[in-house]
């Protein structure tokens, strides 16, 4: 039952793959439509089956067949479904349904093999990441996310005809490698020191043992694999390779970089919760890590201009923010946000693509403006998105980023705390920034001899000043079908403090603790925690609630002075901050310094010292010399054949007589 | 009566005949001629030999090389009539392509 999840998108995978070509478009993405609605209904069946499990034995296991078994290492092709296995799988399956409909429409003006194409990939994304969440150890798991790395860089390079696209691919597919190889190195650590990789069993290990108090093997595991996950997730350092790949189609970065593969990293260290629980040194270095990546991408969102950059940035800090509670141990809040912004964020990123759509592939945001009454759909969902990611209070995003300012207060880490909350307000203002420029006041005209990208895109034959069309159909559903989900989804993990019951947290509390020891923390926490929510918690809780929403408002306050109100404020602030503004739009330089510092160096050694030394000097003038060597000794031996039957009959008389010679000499 | 001793002389004096003729004559036929002189050579030195042992393996041993070298003509002439198609000569300096 759970192998159907994964295999369904695969089965769509290798039919687009194979006969893709010769089908119309409506079949080849009603193939992949298909498969992954299937999949979706598959996953809420199994998910059904799960929570009519009692809360303790909450986990379906599938061994698919035994994988590898050498000496003593044991790994099965296992899927596991547990509570957070289950958040995952809805999510990625329910939202990437949604985007396999928007894409039927975003995509229709390519050529069908072009299409059937795109949607392989997207299928086989999809496909990989189910691999991934509901893999049962390291293995498997490794599988899905070597895989989804494999799949993005397809996809970001989907437009290959143009170098920036296939570049930002090879851009992604490389940052990531660095990534996967700390990961690859932290399972084999992990085998090292509990010889299994099966995930609950080393978190059976590791209960046993005592939190680390020094930088230990657990320590050093975890953050091997915390390299893995800033990889994947796009954390400081690693984080480059995300704004970059907005290269791809836009329904693309919001399935991938957006909702679904960004967020392995995040997953995986709450699946490995207890790994991490009992390495304090390394869950700081995440949480530190987190905050700073927040605070970091929410400011270089603040000037981007490019609609899906912003965007971008704003995942990247969103990340942040699902790090910081991963690091603050809050993993349930972390996962929550990671369910809640897999909504909005699809949902802004789709809206990003309706607009992008409309206007024939420019996504400037300067050249926008004045869409609202052109674009309604697309403006109402996207508006619904950009208060939910704000934290307005009542849309899913306000629920799950308190939730963690709030774990994070809670936990004593002040300064993480303040610079989250600061976030939050540049989050509001980022966004807001977005959606006065693009929606509201006059339509700006693109600037003379600027060129919109209409063959990239294929959305050419829209007179960029003619009427624009909002989004069809295909698109619309799944903007509104996210814009509810955007606006719900946050009541699932409704908070105690305003009298609700966090289902969600209770729900995947078994998650992230052992068998081992769940019986004795469930009775610790009903005792403790409860006190705990007693005395003065629910009222710091609800404190802090009103100040972020305060926060919230006032993010969007300021955006609506400075980009709605009185943009030559705008203007002039930046005028003001002119060495601020450039390095912000300039983003901190990261890419020129790991250009210098990292990509120029590799460059040298590889072309002066590999290349031009090693292979030119060493190895090819071994084998060059090799052969040389043989073809100057063949000259001179060669001329031994005359082709003369006469001669070689001589030497063989001659050979005749000496050896005939040398028996018969006294 | 001719002893073992002149048998072998004689047969000396035939296989140097049959090897002077391959190294001398410009005609393949000729040299293919002067190779069974040679064998024929050597089939008598087995014949004597065969007989001055007092026993009969000699001679079985020429049957065979007789065989053989009927088979080796039949196959030497082929190859002759060939060649002389191909470059109207029997000359076996004409035949000296097949090198390097």
């Amino acid at each position: 039952m759970l192998l159907l999840i994964p295999l369904l998108p695969l089965l769509g995978f290798v039919a687009n793959a194979a006969i893709g070509r010769r089908l119309t478009k409506s079949v080849s993405g009603g193939i992949a439509c298909a498969a992954m609605i299937a999949s979706f209904v598959v996953s809420i069946v199994s998910v059904w089956q799960l929570v009519g499990l009692p809360a303790e034995s909450r986990s379906i296991t599938q061994i698919v067949y035994t994988w590898i078994s050498s000496g003593e290492f044991d790994a099965d092709f296992a899927l596991r479904l547990d509570p957070l296995g289950s958040v995952m799988i809805l999510v990625v399956t329910g939202i990437g349904s949604l985007i396999h409909i928007y894409s039927t429409a975003y995509m229709h003006e390519e050529r069908a093999a072009e299409y059937a194409r795109y949607f392989s990939y997207l299928n086989l994304f999809a496909a990989f990441m189910l691999v991934l969440v509901l893999g049962a150890n390291f293995l498997v798991m490794f599988v899905g996310w070597e895989g989804v790395g494999l799949c993005s860089y397809l996809l970001i390079g989907f437009y290959y005809e143009r170098k920036s696209a296939s570049d930002a691919g090879k851009k992604a597919f490389i940052v990531n490698r660095v990534g996967d190889f700390g990961f690859i190195l932290g399972v084999l650590l992990v085998f090292v020191q509990f010889g299994t990789i099966d995930f609950q069993e080393v978190a059976q290990h590791v209960a046993a043992l005592s939190p680390e108090t020094t930088f230990g093997p657990l320590s050093l595991i975890t953050l091997l694999l915390f390299v893995g996950a800033t990889g994947k997730s796009a954390q400081i350092p690693l984080y480059v390779w995300l704004p970059d790949a907005m290269e791809g189609p836009t329904p693309v970065s919001a399935l991938i970089h957006a909702a679904t593969m960004v967020t392995a990293g995040v997953y995986m260290i709450g699946r490995n919760a207890v790994l991490f629980g009992h390495a304090p040194e390394t869950l700081t270095i995440v949480a530190v890590i987190g905050t700073a990546t927040a605070f970091c991408a929410g400011t270089i969102g603040l000037v981007q201009t490019d609609i899906k950059r912003v965007l971008a940035y704003s995942t990247v800090s969103q990340l942040g923010y699902m790090f910081l509670a991963m690091g603050v141990g809050a993993y349930a809040a972390g996962i929550f946000h990671l369910y809640t912004h897999a909504f909005f964020k699809a949902l802004l990123f789709l809206g990003s693509g309706a607009v992008i759509h409309a206007l024939a592939g420019e996504q400037d945001l300067r050249y926008m403006g004045g869409l609202k009454k052109d674009l309604p759909v697309t403006y109402w969902t996207f508006l619904v998105g950009a208060i939910a990611i704000a934290g307005v209070p009542g849309l899913a995003g306000f629920f799950s980023k308190d939730e963690i300012l709030y774990r994070t207060f809670a936990s004593g880490h002040t300064l993480l705390w303040i610079v989250g909350l600061l976030t939050s307000l540049l989050t509001a203002t980022y966004m807001f920034r977005l959606v006065f420029m693009a929606f509201h006041g006059e339509r700006r005209a693109p600037a003379p001899g600027h060129e919109t990208d209409d063959s990239a895109h294929g959305h050419g034959g829209h007179a960029p000043d003619g009427h624009l069309h909002d989004a069809p159909p295909a698109m619309a559903v799944a903007l509104v079908a996210l814009a509810i989900g955007s606006v719900v989804a946050g009541y699932i993990g409704f908070p105690h403090a305003l009298g609700g019951s966090n289902r969600l947290e209770t729900y995947l509390e078994p998650s992230f603790t052992a068998n081992a020891e769940r019986q004795a923390l469930t009775e610790i926490a009903s005792g403790t925690d409860a006190s705990q929510s007693e005395d003065g918690g629910t009222g710091t809780e609800l404190l802090l609630m009103a100040l972020s929403s305060a926060i919230a408002v006032g993010g969007i306050g300021i955006a609506w002075y400075f980009f709605r109100a009185n943009p030559a404020a705008a203007d002039a602030a930046a005028e003001r901050a002119s060495g601020l503004r450039t390095l912000l739009v300039n983003k901190y330089y990261v890419d020129e310094v790991y250009d210098a510092a990292i990509v120029q160096p590799i460059k040298l050694a590889s072309e002066e010292g590999l290349w031009k030394t090693v292979d030119a000097g060493l190895i090819d003038a071994a084998v060059n010399g090799a052969g040389g060597t043989v073809s100057r000794f063949s000259d001179v031996l060669r001329r031994i054949q005359t082709g003369s039957v006469r001669t070689y009959a001589a030497s063989l008389l001659l050979g005749a007589v000496l050896v005939i010679g040398y028996y018969l000499w006294p | 009566m001719p002893t073992l001793e002149h048998y072998l002389i004689l047969s000396a004096i035939l296989f140097s005949i049959g090897t002077a003729g391959v190294f001398v004559r410009r005609n393949l036929i000729t040299i293919l001629l002067s190779i069974e002189i040679m064998l024929n050579a050597v089939n008598l030195t087995f014949v004597a030999f065969g007989h001055a042992l007092g026993n009969v393996d000699g001679q079985i041993i020429v049957f065979f090389v007789m065989t053989v070298a009927a088979a080796e003509a039949a196959v030497g002439l082929a190859i002759v009539i060939a060649l002389f198609r191909h470059r109207a000569s029997l000359n076996p300096e004409a035949f000296t392509v097949l090198k390097w």
